[in-house]
Formats: C-alpha cells, sequence, structure tokens
C-alpha cells in the first residue's frame, strides 16, 4: 500500500507562501481554544516552545519529559550559536541568502517552501529570545554581536557565550513554567512516551510509562506533538546525551507514520577520540577551532614519535594539500570523510591510533598564548579536563563522531506526518536540513518550529474537531495499547539472559558505524542488513534486565530504547542501500568524482525517500515512497571546495 | 599514558523513598582515563554480570550542562575538582588504592528516589513562581530596540550559567537554595527586560524557595561547590532585592484601600 505523500505546500511566490497560508488556515475562537487538549511529547527547544506558545494561546496542553525537570533535554548542550537572517552586520544578508545557504549546505535534498519559512521566521526568534532576557553576546554600544560559521559568506551567527544552546532552552523552559503557573500547561516529568495511540485514523493520544512507578499511563488529546529529538544515539557513541533515543519516532512510525531518509547522519568532524573500552560517549570541541588548528597526521605509517619531534617534512596536512583553497574550512562531511581516510591507512595518532592532529602551535607562534586562550581558552580547558593533555603543548587529538540526524518523521508543510493529528517538530522531522545541516541551524529550527510554525498550524487542524470530545482512555484504542505496551516490558523482563542492555548497543553501534558511518558501500550495507536482524534475535533472547519493572528501573529503561534501535537501524541501512548516489552525509564509495568527491545524481535520487511501516521483517516489509523534491528557486549545482 | 587503577568504592543503595537504605562496598579496577560516570557504567555492568542490580544514578548529556548528574563523592558535592560536574571529572584525579565514598545529595527538598537519583522537582516550583519574563510569543519588538550594556550582559550570563545540578543545596549545612534561586533572580534582574517584574519576581521566588528549602547563614559552601563557580554576590543582590520588594513591590500598589 503506497502512502500519499501530499507536502501540501501553498501556491504563489515562494516569499509569500507562508503570509498566505496563515491566512488560509482556520482559526479557533479564544474562547474554544481551551476545549481542544494538546499532548507535547518532549520539552527540548522545540517541545517546550511549542508546549509554550500554545499554552498563551490557550489550549489546554499537557507536556512530557523522560528527564527530572524540562531544563534537561539535549539542545542545553548545543555550543556555537543560533542562526538569523537579521543583517545587522550590513555584510549583504537576507531571507533569500539564508534560505539559499540552507538549500545548498544540505546539498539539494530538502523542500523549499519549508526552508524559506525557517528563514523568515528566523529573525522573529532572536526577537523573541531577546525579550525573554536570553543573555546573548554583546557589543560595547549594548546592541547584539554575531560570529561567523562554517557554509556561510556572513556573519549571522547569535551567541551567548559558548552556552547558546542551554540559554535558549532555559528561555523557552521560563516561558513554559510560567504556562505552568498559569494553569494553561500541565507537565508530567520522569514521563517516557511508549506508543502513540491511534484511532479512527487520526492520533488520539499516547501512552507512557511513568518512570517512577513503573505504570503505563494513557493520554487523550485531540493533537499530538513529537518532539523528541534524533536518532544518533544508535551509533552507541555519539555526541548526543546517553538517554536520547528513537522510541517516540519509532513507535509513530510502527503506527503509520512515514519515516524519511533515514540514512540521513550529520558526523560532526572535532569531538575527542574515544579512550578505551568504557567510553560512554563522545564529546564535541567547536568547530571554530579549525580556523586557527591545522590537521594533520604523520606520513608514515605506525609512527612511534610523540608530535613534536616529527619533522615538517615528515607531516601530511592532508586537508590543505586536498583543498587548498579552503583549506581546514572544507565544511563538516569532506573534513570527516577525510580523517577517515588517513585513519583508516594506519596514520592514525593518539595511544589507539584512533585520531589526527588538530595543532595550534602555529597560531600560538603568530598570536601568541594569550590570544588563542581568548577566543578558545573554555574549549582548551574543556579538552584538558577530559584528555588529561594541554593543548597549548601538544596538538589536540581529534576524530569525527555522530552529532546530528538530518532524517526523522516525514511531515507535510504544516509539520503533519502522515497520520493526520500527529506532528513532529525540530530535529525529529525530516524537512530544513536535507542531506546536512549547517552549523547553528539546529536551534534555528527547533525554535522556528515550536514558536512560530506549529502554533499557526496545529490550531488549523483542531479547527476541524470542534465539537469532538476526546477519546477516553477507557476505549479499546487505549486498553489494547497499553497491554501492548505491557506485554513489551514484561517479554524485556522475562528474558533473563546474560548480557546487559548497554553491550546489545554497544554491538549494534559498532555494526552501524562500521558499515553505515561516514563513508558507505553495498558490501558493508549488505553485511549489516545480514548482521542487524541476528543481533535483534540474541538481544530478544539474551538480554538481562534485572530489577523491579514496576518501579524506577533504568536498565529497563535502555532496554525499551534499545529494543527500538535494534529495528530503526535496519531501516537506516537500508535507506543507505537504496539511495545510490552520495549527497551530504551520505557518501557511498561507488558514487564519487575522480578525485573522490561526493557525486549527486539529482536526476534519479532527488526525492524524500519516506519508508512505511510493513512489519517486523525491517528489510522486507517496508515499503519507501518518493517525495519528489522540486526546485524553482534556486539552481542545482555540485558542490566544490577545491 | 592510561594507568589502571584499583578502588575500593563505599556506594548508599537504597531501594526506593521509603526504604531506610545503606551502603554497599564494591572494588573495582578502571583506567584512570575513564571519566567517573564510566566508572560506574563499569561497576553496573559488572554488577549484572553478577546478577545483581545496578546502581541507579541520574546523568545525561555527560558534558556538564545539562546537570542532571550530581553525586557526594568524598563529602564533597561533585568530587574533588574545583568547578567540575562529576560527569566531567575523569579518574586521573585519584589514586590507585583510594576508597571513595558516593552518596546522593542529602536535603530533605530532594527525597531520593532510588539509590543516587533525587527529586529536585523543588527547583522547577522555584521557577515557576516567577523565574521568567512575561511575554508571549510575536510580542517581541526587534532585538536591538533595547540596548543592554556589555556589562550587564554579562553579568546575568555570568549567573544565567547556572546548570540547576542542586550542589549548592547539597554542599549547604542548612540544604539552602539561595544561590540557585539568586542567580535566576539576578539573571533577569540585571536585564532591562527584567525591570517591569524585578519586584514581584523577586518576592515569589524568594517566599517559593522557602518553602522547600532552608535558610542561608552565609557559610558559602555553595560557591565551592558549584560546578559553574556561581557567585555568592548574586545572594546579597537578591536579598537586597527582596529587601526592597517590601516597601516598592508595584504589585501590591493595588491593594491599598482607596480614600
Amino acid at each position: 500500500m503506497a502512502l500519499e505523500l501530499d507536502a501540501k505546500v501553498p501556491p504563489g511566490p515562494i516569499a509569500d507562501k507562508w503570509d498566505n497560508h496563515k491566512f488560509d488556515l482556520k482559526l479557533v475562537n479564544p474562547n474554544n481554544r481551551r476545549k481542544f487538549t494538546v499532548l507535547v511529547v518532549g520539552t527540548g527547544l522545540a517541545g517546550a516552545s511549542a508546549a509554550a506558545s500554545l499554552g498563551e494561546l490557550g489550549y489546554n496542553v499537557k507536556v512530557f519529559t523522560y528527564h527530572d525537570s524540562p531544563r534537561r533535554a539535549h539542545s542545553i548542550a548545543a555550543q556555537g550559536g543560533i542562526n538569523a537572517a537579521k543583517n545587522y552586520r550590513n555584510d549583504g544578508d537576507s531571507v533569500y541568502r539564508l534560505f539559499y545557504d540552507t538549500i545548498k549546505g544540505g546539498d539539494y535534498r530538502s523542500r523549499e517552501a519549508n526552508v524559506y519559512r525557517l528563514a523568515q521566521v528566523s529573525g522573529n526568534i532572536i526577537d523573541q529570545c531577546a525579550a525573554q532576557g536570553v543573555p546573548f553576546a554583546r557589543e560595547y554600544g549594548g546592541l547584539l554581536d554575531n560570529r561567523s560559521f562554517g557554509g556561510a559568506q556572513v556573519s549571522r551567527t547569535f551567541y551567548a557565550r559558548g552556552q547558546t544552546g542551554q540559554q535558549l532552552l532555559l528561555g523557552a523552559y521560563q516561558a513554559l513554567a510560567r504556562q505552568i503557573q498559569a494553569g494553561t500547561v500541565e507537565l508530567y516529568n520522569r514521563m517516557e512516551m511508549q506508543d502513540v495511540v491511534v484511532a479512527d485514523g487520526r492520533a488520539q493520544g499516547i501512552t507512557c510509562r511513568d518512570l517512577l512507578s513503573g505504570e503505563i499511563v494513557s493520554f487523550a488529546g485531540h493533537a499530538v506533538l513529537l518532539c523528541t529529538g534524533g536518532y544518533g544515539n544508535v551509533y552507541f557513541l555519539s555526541t548526543n546525551a546517553k538517554a536520547c533515543n528513537v522510541t517516540a519516532t519509532w513507535r509513530a512510525h510502527r503506527q503509520g507514520a512515514a519515516f524519511a531518509n533515514p540514512c540521513f547522519t550529520q558526523i560532526h568532524p572535532t569531538c575527542i577520540p574515544p579512550a578505551d573500552e568504557f567510553q560512554s560517549k563522545l564529546t564535541l570541541m567547536s568547530e571554530s577551532l579549525r580556523n586557527d588548528g591545522r590537521i594533520w597526521v604523520p606520513t608514515e605509517f605506525d609512527e612511534q614519535r610523540a608530535p613534536g619531534d616529527i619533522p615538517e617534512s615528515e607531516r601530511d596536512y592532508y586537508l590543505e594539500r586536498k583543498y587548498p583553497s579552503f583549506g581546514n574550512l572544507v565544511p563538516r562531511d569532506v573534513a570527516s570523510r577525510n580523517s577517515k581516510t588517513v585513519v583508516d591507512e594506519g596514520r592514525g595518532v593518539g595511544p589507539l591510533k584512533n585520531g589526527v592532529y588538530l595543532d595550534f602551535s602555529d597560531a600560538i607562534e603568530r598570536f601568541g598564548a594569550e590570544t588563542i586562550k581568548a577566543r578558545y581558552g573554555n574549549l582548551f580547558d574543556m579538552y584538558e579536563r577530559i584528555t588529561g593533555e594541554d593543548p597549548y603543548k601538544v596538538p589536540m587529538r581529534i576524530y569525527p563522531a555522530t552529532h546530528y540526524t538530518m532524517g526523522g518523521l516525514w511531515v507535510d508543510y504544516n509539520l503533519m506526518t502522515t497520520i493526520p493529528g500527529l506532528f513532529a517538530l525540530g530535529e525529529a522531522n525530516f524537512s530544513d536540513h536535507g542531506a546536512n545541516r549547517l552549523g547553528a541551524s539546529a536551534l534555528m529550527q527547533g525554535l522556528a518550529d515550536g514558536y512560530f510554525v506549529a502554533p499557526a498550524t496545529v490550531p488549523g487542524y483542531l479547527a476541524g474537531l470542534l465539537g469532538t470530545p476526546v477519546m477516553d482512555t477507557s476505549d479499546p484504542a487505549f486498553t489494547q495499547t497499553v497491554a501492548e505496551s505491557q506485554s513489551r516490558i514484561d517479554r524485556l523482563v522475562g528474558i533473563q539472559g546474560t548480557r546487559s542492555p548497554d553491550h546489545y548497543h554497544r554491538e549494534l553501534g559498532k555494526l552501524v558505524w562500521d558499515y553505515c558511518g561516514m563513508s558507505r558501500n553495498r558490501t558493508g550495507l549488505e553485511k549489516a542488513l545480514a548482521e542487524i536482524p541476528a543481533l535483534r534475535e540474541e538481544f530478544w533472547s539474551d538480554v538481562r534486565v534485572l530489577g523491579n519493572p514496576g518501579g524506577f528501573n533504568q536498565s529497563l529503561e535502555k532496554a525499551l530504547r534499545v529494543s527500538d534501535f535494534m529495528e530503526m537501524a535496519e531501516l537506516k541501512v537500508a535507506d543507505a542501500l537504496q539511495r545510490e548516489e552520495s549527497c551530504g552525509g551520505h557518501f557511498r564509495e561507488e558514487h564519487q568524482t575522480a578525485d573522490g568527491e561526493a557525486q549527486r545524481d539529482d536526476e534519479h535520487f532527488a526525492f524524500v525517500g519516506a519508508w512505511e511501516w510493513g512489519g517486523p521483517d525491517v528489510q522486507h516489509d517496508a515499503v519507501l515512497n518518493k517525495e519528489p523534491l522540486e526546485f524553482e528557486n534556486v539552481q542545482l549545482t555540485q558542490r566544490s571546495y577545491k | 599514558m592510561t594507568k589502571m587503577l584499583n578502588l575500593k568504592l563505599k556506594v548508599w543503595r537504597q531501594d526506593g523513598p521509603d526504604d531506610a537504605g545503606h551502603f554497599e562496598d564494591y572494588s573495582t579496577t578502571v583506567a584512570d582515563d575513564a571519566s567517573f560516570l564510566e566508572m560506574l557504567d563499569y561497576v553496573n555492568e559488572q554488577l549484572i554480570a553478577d546478577n545483581r542490580e545496578p546502581i541507579a544514578f541520574d546523568h545525561d548529556c555527560r558534558e556538564g550542562i545539562c546537570g542532571s548528574c550530581g553525586l557526594m563523592i568524598n563529602g564533597q558535592a561533585h568530587g574533588p575538582q574545583k568547578g567540575t560536574a562529576t560527569c566531567q571529572l575523569h579518574m586521573r584525579k585519584f589514586n590507585d588504592g583510594d576508597h571513595i565514598t558516593i552518596e546522593p545529595w542529602r536535603a530533605a527538598a530532594f527525597p531520593i528516589i532510588k539509590d543516587l537519583a533525587v527529586n529536585r522537582a523543588a527547583f522547577d516550583r522555584i521557577i515557576e513562581s516567577g523565574g521568567y519574563i512575561t511575554v508571549n510569543t510575536g510580542a517581541a519588538q526587534d532585538a536591538n530596540e533595547t540596548p543592554v550594556p556589555k556589562e550587564a550582559a554579562d553579568a546575568a550570563m555570568d549567573a544565567a550559567a547556572c546548570i540547576g545540578c542542586g550542589a549548592c543545596v547539597a554542599a549547604c549545612p542548612n540544604s539552602a537554595a539561595n544561590l540557585f534561586t539568586s542567580a535566576k533572580i539576578q539573571h533577569l534582574n540585571l536585564l532591562p527586560q527584567g525591570q517591569a517584574e524585578r519586584f514581584g519576581r523577586t518576592k515569589a521566588m524568594v517566599e517559593t524557595m522557602e518553602d522547600y528549602f532552608g535558610s542561608c547563614t552565609n557559610y558559602g559552601e555553595c560557591q565551592e561547590a558549584c560546578p559553574k563557580e556561581i557567585s555568592v554576590d548574586f545572594i546579597a543582590m537578591m536579598n537586597r532585592d527582596y529587601a526592597k520588594s517590601m516597601i516598592v513591590n508595584r504589585r501590591r500598589l493595588g491593594e491599598r484601600k482607596v480614600g
């Protein structure tokens, strides 16, 4: 059964689409708003801003987080900044330029109309956040400061020291707290969504596991907003927080929501490489370091000397050698792939030979240690805390790590999935970043969706339900979903196998990283497609979940999340296999130019791959639906950074 | 080069909020480049292998910013390294043969959920009582219409850096939450955008704080324990604003009888 993928892009010139659409959307009278219940899952930038804004409008909102507080969501860890087309620098920025840079940076695999709207509301986000008291960096005159970021030739990134994500999230969290106090929003913390309840052809509510009591509880609503982030932890090691998981979007997928472009993952080039087998996660070092650091590896294989003892003539500054015009500042995907190449050749550095050097000695000589400290002091301190090495004296060691996922639930222009009434916001949807996301654009998208898009489009959907009460949670549609969630838990606890959930998560992550990481080929992907189902079967017969399922049980939480990653990973690999081209973060070794660069195939692959759940044999049962991408406003070009 | 450390751990185990709780001893050997939480992960893997229930503890970003983690390590909130959250503490700060005692935050306002995990919801209640600037989505003017002196923005950011971990409460002999509360109050009170609600906010948040937490007697342990090194100066500023709120609280003007 093929899905109908109607993106519902409004007609008219691209610059007018959003305004016209907002006028065309149905409205809900202020007196009627409290009759509608909206369930918002997740309290990161997208979730907190959407819940707060819908609460302000007068809707009856319930918001869910598995954390102890909404403020812990992983948006908090974003460092660099947030883009906005304010043109405060007078350097030629405009809505159109931000739109153009985002489409191009995404390697022409995103939907024009959504991206244009993102650029249009970007300025409003900065206004909103400044009014909330977000302490953005300021100049001496008191006006807002900007910095430059990759993939753009204008300076449009707003920031709050190295903690922009934290400050924006706290702004949204505080707006949410105000609505909780006002009684328009009800907060459910330590509550993890288990499933979406679909009945009469639309989303009617969710089931959750109360992480304190272990009970499965139901919530009914007129609409459900999934603001649950990405699936980067499918690799086990990533820069994501430990609890980030795919369960909410994957369970929605199983209930009928199409999952789009799962093979698109961003691998960030500058992270600290794993130190040992205990490694639990990877830490990102801001990409701004590449402005002054030079990346190199020894020319010799199996080099044993300390970096300082290796003469210039025996160092390979491979990015400067291969890309003379961009050098160390090539885009994230190009930098990452080249690090992998030299490490795979056996020229990696560090005790595990799993990194490359990022060397500041030239910059320190040229500008002095004080200047470098002023620019990067906090990053150097963090590096030293983690590795015990002083980057003022020895080169940093870096290696790429999974950082962000561009794929996610398929949504139309209204951010609604293929299940009516089920919306996906922020990293959880697929719509704005194509095959590669530009730096400082994730925060922009999360807040655009939550503050400005969903508060306009969700009421447009609700208006049609006026007079319809929410479904009773004693309805079989709910009780059956609760029973299914409960039986999954019973099954996991009942296995009483020999290996921990983390053991299986690591094994899965290694498979996906090796065969569907920075570069992919048919042989590897097919190998992964053979091994993932076997690993999943082993998981379901051998995982060991100890402790009481009827209470606070972190092993059980992990096991539930890993069980969904086990299925999602297979779809991700299948998607990578079908996409016979290289674009953005998706590099297929079979499709490269003579000099090793990504080779896009616009004739055959300028589409969104939206997968439909078909059954538990994921790679054979899943059905691929295609939304063709039409580019009316930008010219498709091949990226070159030589 | 990596060194292996043999450690003796004494860890607080408590089955639930109503359980009395007790210490359990464990021995483990880990690499010194592991983080403190990776050491606990490893102990947990060993426990699971022995068919024993793993130790529950809160953690998430492991980059020192989400504020989820927080352990009393040898009696020090977040352990021995200054300005460092538990997740960023690495085992090279310890020596081979060390004995390490690990406890949850201990404060009446933070009831224990299980083992090392505590309930910090009282912090959310303080924020809800006034830790925001009232501005509906869409109502904002252009961001550059309100210049903010750089010094004010920087000071506000110093306060706003709080991660809400609760170390200040855990380190305080009185279990006071004045550093946490003042950090949010002063983040907002220092900015021009925060002036309209300045005194109402201060009064509401201080009084909510007092519903849950003990009183500040200026020990200053909070500042020492804070992983973001937030200054106790903000407490002094909060106290000033609270005193002023008693006389200039504009919200109370309406309560005056007319005529």
